[in-house]
C-alpha cells in the first residue's frame, strides 16, 4: 500500500523522501525518519525494561508468551495483568502529551506554550481536586470530572478568545488568565482540605500511573485512535499556519477552521492524557523541542514528538518506580526529561542552533 | 536617564498613583474590624497606643500594606524585565526558576531543619532562589549563541526539575505538606516586618537596577544583532536584568510566598494601556502591580469576613476576569 518514492531529481532533494498512501502524499525529511526510528528503538527498550524490572523478576525470553497471556499463571499475572497495561497507558499518555504540546507550540508559535498554559491542566486539576476534597473520591468520578473540567476550561478559553476569529496570541493570554484562576482554586482547596485529602490530591496533581489496568487502556486507546490520525494529517495546515495567517491564506489554507481544529485536537489529546494519568508535568512542554532538535528541523516534527513523549513518560515511570520508591511518575518526568533537554540546548549552541 | 512619556502615559500613571493611594487607605481602614479614616490618619501621624483601633492599624494593617506595596512593585518590575529579556510574552519571573528554587529552600527548611517561622524560611528561600537562577543563567544565557528561546527553555526545564524535587518531598512527608500548603498559596499576613527589613536592601537594589534597564530592554526587543549594532552590550544587559529579577522576586517570595499572576499579567496590561516602550512599562508596572495586589488583599479580607482569603488566591480569581476582559477589549500590542 505504501510506496516510498525517491524524489532524487536534484542533489538538494536527497534529504527528503516522498511517501504516498493512495491519494495522500507526504514529503518526509530523512533526519525526521531517522530520529523517529531511533526514538522508537529506545521506546521498545524501555518497554521491555518495564516488563522485566520489579520485585518479581521476569526473564526477557519469557515476555512474548506472557504478553500474549500464555505461560505460568504467576508470570501472566505479573506481566499481563500488572505491568503491561501500566506500560501501555504510559506510552499512550506520553505520546498524547507530546503530540498535544507539539501542535499547540506550532499553532501559537511559542516554545513555552503547552496544555497547562491554555487552561486544560488547571481546569482538570480544579475539578479533580474539588471532587477529592469534597469526599467523592471514587476513581471513575475523579477521572470523568477531570476530563470534563479540562475540556470545559479549554472551551471557555476558546469562546472568550473569539473575536472575528481566534488569534493564537489572544487565546494564550486568556488561557493564562483562566489557568491562574484555576490554580488559585486548587491551592485554596488544598489549604481548606484535611491533611489526608490534601495528600491524596497531591498524588493526583503530580500525575501517577499507579494501579492503571486494562480498564484504562481501552478508553484511552479508542480516544487516541480517533484523534491522532486526523491530527497528523493536519501537519500540512500547521506548516502553512507557521508562515503567518496571510501567507497561509494565500496558500489556500482555511486559517480559522484549521486553527480551531488543531487546537481542538491538542485539547482533546491533553484532556484524555490528564484524565488517564493526572497532569504529568513537563512532557508536553519538553517532548516537542527534544524531537525538533533530534530531527534537526525547525519545522513540524509531530511523530517524533509523540515518540519522545512516550519515551520520557516510560523512562520517568521506571525511575519513579524503581529508584524513587514508588513515587508517582510526575515527580520523575522533569528529572528525566530536563537534563536531556538542557544537554540538547547546550549542544545546539555548538552546532549553531537551528531554533 | 531621561524618560519622555506621552501625555496619555503621564495621565495613566497619575491616575494609577491616585488609585494606589485610595487602595492603600482602604487597606488600612478595612478588614474584620472597620476603622474610621480619622483614626487611621491619626494612627499613622500621631499614634495613640491605648486606642484599640489605632493598634490594629499600626501593628497589623500598616505593615501589611507596606508589604503589599513592596511585593507588588517587585513582582511587576520583575515580570516586565523577564518578558523583555526573553522576548516572550508568556515568560513570568517563575520561568527563571526563582519561585521553584525558593520553594525547594522552604521545603528543605521545614523537612530537614524543622523550621516553622517565616523569618527562618527567608534565608532558605533567598538561597534557593539565587541558586536556581544562577543555574538557569549558566545553562541558558551564557552559551556562545545564547538566544531568548534557549533562556526560556532552560529556565522552564530547571524550574520543572525543582518543582519535581519539591513535590517528591511533599509526597513523602505529610507534615511538610501541612506547612508548605499555606506558604505556597501566597499571603501578605505570614510575612513579618522583620522579613521585610531583612530583605529591604536587596529589594531596593533590585528596583534601582530595574528602573535603569528601560533602554536596554527596548534595544533587546529589536533582536540581539540590532541591539549590538545600536551600541548596547547585549550580554551585560541581559545579565543585569537577571540579577534584578533575582533580587526582586527572591525578596518578594521570601516575604509573601510565590504569588504568580501579578508578574505575568501586569506587563500585558501596561502594554495594552500605554504601548510597548520599556521605560514606560517599568514605571507602569511599578504602579499597577501593587495596585492589583493591594486591591486583591483588601477584597480577600472582606468577602469571607471575619475569615480571610489569601491574597494569592484573590489576585488570580479577581484578576483573571479583569484580565480576560482587557484582552478581549483591546488589541494588546504584541511583545
Amino acid at each position: 500500500m505504501t510506496r516510498v518514492l525517491e524524489a532524487a531529481t536534484t542533489l538538494e532533494d536527497r534529504s527528503r523522501v516522498a511517501v504516498r498512501v493512495g491519494s495522500l502524499s507526504w514529503r518526509v525529511e530523512r533526519r525526521v525518519v531517522a530520529a523517529t526510528l531511533a526514538l522508537v528503538a529506545v521506546l521498545v527498550g524501555l518497554f521491555t525494561l518495564s516488563m522485566v524490572l520489579g520485585d518479581y523478576p521476569v526473564p526477557p525470553s519469557a515476555i512474548p508468551a506472557a504478553v500474549l497471556g500464555r505461560g505460568p499463571e504467576e508470570l501472566q499475572f505479573v506481566v499481563h495483568t500488572l505491568r503491561l497495561p501500566r506500560a501501555l497507558v504510559g506510552v499512550m499518555v506520553g505520546a498524547a502529551f507530546g503530540l498535544s504540546g507539539a501542535v499547540l507550540q506550532r499553532v501559537t508559535g511559542n516554545v513555552l506554550a503547552s496544555p497547562d498554559i491554555i487552561g486544560i491542566t488547571a481546569g482538570a486539576s480544579a475539578a479533580a481536586v474539588a471532587l477529592v476534597v469534597l469526599g467523592t473520591a471514587s476513581v471513575l468520578v475523579v477521572t470523568l470530572g477531570a476530563l470534563a473540567g479540562g475540556i470545559g476550561m479549554a472551551v471557555l478559553v476558546y469562546v472568550l478568545a473569539w473575536r472575528d476569529g481566534v488569534s493564537g496570541y489572544r487565546m494564550v493570554l486568556i488561557g493564562i488568565g483562566l489557568s491562574s484562576a484555576g490554580t488559585a482554586v486548587v491551592q485554596y482547596l488544598l489549604t481548606r482540605a484535611d491533611l489526608s485529602d490534601a495528600s491524596q490530591a497531591m498524588v493526583w496533581l503530580t500525575g501517577s500511573l499507579n494501579g492503571r489496568s486494562w480498564g484504562h487502556v481501552g478508553p484511552v486507546a479508542v480516544a487516541l485512535a480517533v484523534v491522532v490520525p486526523p491530527t497528523l494529517l493536519g501537519a500540512r495546515a500547521l506548516r502553512a499556519l507557521q508562515l503567518g495567517d496571510d501567507a497561509a491564506r494565500q496558500l489556500g489554507t482555511r486559517v480559522e477552521s484549521s486553527r480551531a481544529l488543531l487546537v481542538l485536537a491538542s485539547v482533546l489529546l491533553a484532556a484524555v492524557a490528564v484524565a488517564a494519568a493526572g497532569p504529568v508535568a513537563f512532557v508536553a512542554l519538553a517532548a516537542p523541542p527534544i524531537a525538533a532538535r533530534l530531527s534537526r528541523t525547525g519545522g513540524v516534527a509531530l511523530v517524533p514528538a509523540m515518540a519522545a513523549g512516550a519515551c520520557m513518560l516510560l523512562a520517568a515511570d521506571l525511575v519513579a518506580q524503581h529508584l524513587m520508591g514508588g513515587l508517582p511518575v510526575g515527580v520523575a518526568t522533569a528529572l528525566v526529561g530536563a537534563p536531556y533537554l538542557l544537554y540538547l540546548l547546550a549542544r545546539s549552541h555548538r552546532i549553531g542552533g537551528s531554533r | 536617564m531621561s524618560v519622555a512619556l506621552s501625555r496619555r502615559q503621564v495621565a495613566l500613571l497619575s491616575g494609577g498613583l491616585l488609585l494606589l493611594v485610595v487602595v492603600a487607605a482602604a487597606s488600612l481602614a478595612l478588614g474584620a474590624r472597620a476603622v474610621p479614616l480619622g483614626q487611621v490618619w491619626e494612627s499613622v501621624v500621631d499614634h495613640d497606643p491605648t486606642s484599640r483601633d489605632q493598634l490594629v492599624v499600626r501593628s497589623l494593617r500598616l505593615p501589611r500594606t507596606i508589604i503589599g506595596l513592596a511585593v507588588g512593585g517587585a513582582l511587576g518590575l520583575a515580570g516586565t524585565i523577564m518578558q523583555g529579556i526573553t522576548r516572550n510574552p508568556l515568560a513570568d519571573p517563575g520561568v527563571l526558576g526563582v519561585n521553584a528554587g525558593a520553594a525547594v529552600g522552604v521545603v528543605v527548611a521545614i523537612n530537614v531543619f524543622g523550621i516553622a517561622s517565616a523569618l527562618g524560611w527567608m534565608a532558605f528561600a533567598m538561597t534557593g532562589a539565587a541558586a536556581a537562577s544562577v543555574l538557569v543563567y549558566l545553562l541558558g544565557a551564557r552559551g556562545r549563541s545564547s538566544s531568548p528561546v534557549t533562556l526560556a527553555l532552560a529556565g522552564a526545564a530547571v524550574a520543572a526539575m525543582l518543582v519535581a524535587v519539591t513535590s517528591a518531598i511533599l509526597l513523602m512527608d505529610q507534615r511538610t505538606l501541612d506547612q508548605f500548603r499555606f506558604w505556597v498559596v501566597g499571603s501578605l499576613v505570614g510575612g513579618e516586618v522583620d522579613v521585610l527589613t531583612a530583605v529591604g536592601p536587596f529589594l531596593l537594589t533590585g528596583t534601582a537596577l530595574a528602573l535603569l534597564l528601560g533602554p536596554v530592554l527596548n534595544a533587546l526587543g529589536l533582536g540581539d544583532d540590532v541591539a549590538t549594532a545600536l551600541g548596547h552590550r547585549v550580554r551585560a544587559g541581559r545579565a543585569v536584568g537577571l540579577l534584578a529579577i533575582v533580587l526582586l522576586v527572591g525578596s518578594a517570595v521570601s516575604i509573601a510566598g510565590p504569588i504568580g499572576f501579578v508578574g505575568l499579567v501586569v506587563p500585558h496590561v501596561a502594554r495594552g494601556l500605554g504601548g510597548p516602550d520599556h521605560r514606560w512599562l517599568l514605571l507602569a508596572s511599578l504602579v499597577f502591580a501593587p495596585l492589583l495586589l493591594l486591591a486583591a488583599d483588601v477584597v480577600g479580607r472582606l468577602v469571607v469576613r471575619p475569615a480571610e482569603l489569601q491574597v494569592g488566591v484573590v489576585t488570580a480569581l479577581v484578576g483573571a476576569p479583569f484580565f480576560v476582559a482587557l484582552v478581549r477589549r483591546r488589541r494588546l500590542v504584541e511583545a
